[in-house]
């Protein structure tokens, strides 16, 4: 078959459900990655430039416990998600809510030089060297017939829908997800009625970064971890998250899904080194076409 | 700070950054200056779009990477002088900007939108430049063959085998031109009517649309202009080094090296670039060497500097170094003057 001059290969109709499959497995870790930024971005409608150096930090975090300590990268989770709830509190109250004076350009450059700054630091502390975990599981799996998934990739999914899940019941039924929403909404209103905005700004900051911490140790028996691991994950997650709508969970869900099928069918049309260009493309379409992506609510710019 | 202090401010800078030959020979302090007036371009570059404009882009190397792959290309590939490539070169660079501004601004994309799609953008021509071997050569690069005829040092634009003057201070002076053409575009772009409704639409863009300010078109403006300074560095880059691959060219390094020194320097004034370049560079070196000595040479301690300055100038020196500089400058006045003055 032909397009446009280019030569697009034919494929067996297994290839491609196997390619679309293992996309569904790819896309709960990019909609896993992006949940966390979507909360951010719904509560302090900003874009937080550092998630993906967090992730990278978090990574190395299951690491080092699994090295030093032997633990498993699944349990470390309970080490490492608290501990980024922790730390992304910090992060908002000490560093982006002291230097932002509540301007949003201010903000997005601050996330930036926060990024910089921990991935930076992660070069200088740990080297440029790749760092993984070994689990004796990580080749284990379930041939599905057109594709063979791994138990790594089927936890990630699980873990995907359960944080979704969890994260969609602590919204809806708490005080606290309540009051998020409220800040969410209307910050003035959340701050008559006696609502501490910053307090809730810092737990949103921190409730994202927990999420990206869990989805590292989720990751980690998969990926090997880098400095500069956190960028290729970045755009990623921005592209998950404008598709799926900015703030909405299931939209990152679904965003996550729908980005890692077609990476995956990108990467059989067009070779492994082009189809990646699939992300950049949905992400100019969608930002040019339908800035509030499928599932958003209107934005006011 | 007056018309004449300015005037003869920067007259003693330029002329000392002219004289440079006179007093330094060292190599090593020719490098640093040529890297500092290097980032000094790109950072006006960003400045016009982001500091005069209010457009935050992050991904300037896209401007930086097209210019260098153009200068590379053409003369790798069809072996045109590099007299004739650059002017290309820079064309191209200001095309790319018209097709990102005019999607960009034509779908009224503002804000932290505007930043992402500039990423985007960049992330798109990383890709394509590893992936389009039969162009780019895909992720090895473009190594352009070195020139041995000293005869032919400017006409190839090389000055490793010229005369001992051009060998040492040819890419300096190559780069100083390029910091003194951007500096006078900034500084004339400034004083026009153009200049002051850039201004306007980093304010308040409805009120700017109000009083008849066309945004649309004021921004396009201002995003070529930039794109055309930012990849003027991109043709030294090249020029100097022989060699550009995806990741030097489309890589994120670029873009964030290309907003540090215009935000630390100084946003939307003239001088600031090249202070924030020439000040995060010393602070850079001079860590290296201290902290060098304990730990060894290990990558990575420049960026974090870097990073905390950027975040410490944002919280709290909102006018950059460039506003510390004429508070310092106005306290001196006043001091001399006298309290009655």
């Amino acid at each position: 078959m032909e397009l446009l001059g280019i030569e697009i290969p034919v494929f067996s109709w297994q290839t491609v459900l196997g390619s679309a499959v293992s996309g569904v497995f790819l896309g709960a870790i990019y909609a896993l990655v992006a949940l966390g930024l979507t909360l951010i971005y719904g509560v302090l409608h900003i874009i937080n430039f550092a998630h993906g150096s967090l992730l990278m930090l978090a990574m190395y975090m299951v690491y080092f416990l699994w090295q030093h300590l032997g633990m498993d990268p699944y349990l470390a989770m309970l080490v490492v998600a608290p501990g980024g709830f922790v730390f992304g509190y910090l992060l908002q109250r000490g560093v982006i809510g002291r230097i932002s004076h509540g301007k949003d350009e201010i903000i997005l450059l601050a996330t930036l030089g926060i990024s910089i700054v921990i991935e930076n630091a992660a070069l200088f502390l740990f080297s440029a060297d790749e760092k993984s975990v070994q689990v004796p599981y990580d080749l284990d799996g379930i041939d599905l017939g057109v594709t063979y998934v791994v138990y790594p990739q089927i936890a990630a999914l699980g873990g995907c829908l359960m944080i979704t899940a969890a994260l969609w019941l602590f919204m809806a039924r708490t005080d606290t997800g309540r009051a998020i929403r409220a800040v969410a909404k209307e910050r003035q209103g959340a701050r008559l009625v006696g609502i501490n905005v910053e307090h809730i700004f810092a737990i949103s900051f921190g409730i994202g970064t927990a999420c990206v911490a869990a989805a590292a140790s989720l990751l980690a028996p998969t990926y090997a971890v880098h400095p500069q691991f956190g960028y290729l994950f970045v755009l990623i997650a921005f592209t998950v998250v404008v598709l799926g709508g900015m703030g909405s969970f299931t939209g990152a869900l679904l965003g996550g899904l729908i980005i890692g099928v077609t990476e995956q069918l990108g990467r059989l049309y067009l070779g492994e080194s082009l189809g990646l260009i699939t992300i950049s493309a949905i992400f100019i379409l969608i930002l040019l076409f339908r800035p509030t992506g499928l599932f958003g609510q209107r934005l006011s710019q | 700070m007056s018309k004449r202090d300015r005037a003869l401010g920067w007259t003693l800078l330029l002329g000392l950054l002219a004289a440079v030959p006179v007093f330094i020979q060292s190599g090593r302090w020719i490098d640093f200056l040529e890297l500092t007036l290097f980032v000094a371009v790109m950072g006006q570059g960003w400045n016009i779009l982001g500091g005069y404009g209010g457009q935050y882009s992050f991904g300037h190397a896209l401007f930086f990477g097209t210019g260098a792959y153009i200068q590379a290309l053409l003369q790798f590939k069809l072996g045109w002088s590099p007299w004739v490539t650059l002017w290309f070169a820079i064309a191209g660079a200001v095309l790319v900007g018209c097709a990102v501004g005019y999607l960009s601004f034509r779908y009224g994309l503002r804000g932290s939108y505007f930043a992402l799609i500039t990423l985007a953008f960049a992330e798109a021509f990383h890709v394509l430049a590893r992936s389009l071997i039969s162009v780019t050569e895909g992720g090895r690069g473009v190594q352009l063959p070195l020139n041995q005829d000293p005869g032919q040092a400017v006409a190839s634009f090389q000055f490793t085998f010229a005369n001992p003057f051009l060998q040492s201070y040819g890419f300096y002076y190559t780069v100083l031109f390029l910091f003194v053409l951007a500096c006078a575009a900034t500084w004339l772009m400034e004083r026009s009517r153009f200049g002051a409704q850039l201004v306007a639409v980093r304010e308040n863009e409805e009120a700017a649309e109000a009083l008849g300010i066309n945004a649309f078109r004021i921004k396009m403006g201002s995003i070529c202009l930039s794109a055309a300074i930012t990849a003027s560095a991109g043709v030294y880059y090249v020029q100097k080094f022989l060699f550009v691959d995806p990741g030097i060219a489309y890589g994120p390094g670029k873009s964030v090296e290309a907003l540090f020194a215009p935000i630390i320097g100084g946003l939307g004034t003239v001088l600031g670039p090249l202070l924030g370049s020439a000040f995060i560079h010393i602070v850079g070196e001079t860590s290296k060497e201290a902290i060098g000595h304990f730990v060894g040479d290990r990558p990575g301690l420049d960026l974090i500097l870097f990073g905390i300055m950027l975040l410490l100038v944002l919280g709290y020196m909102p006018r950059g170094l460039v506003g510390l500089l004429e508070t310092a400058w106005m306290r001196l006045r006043a001091d001399k003057d006298g309290p009655n003055a």
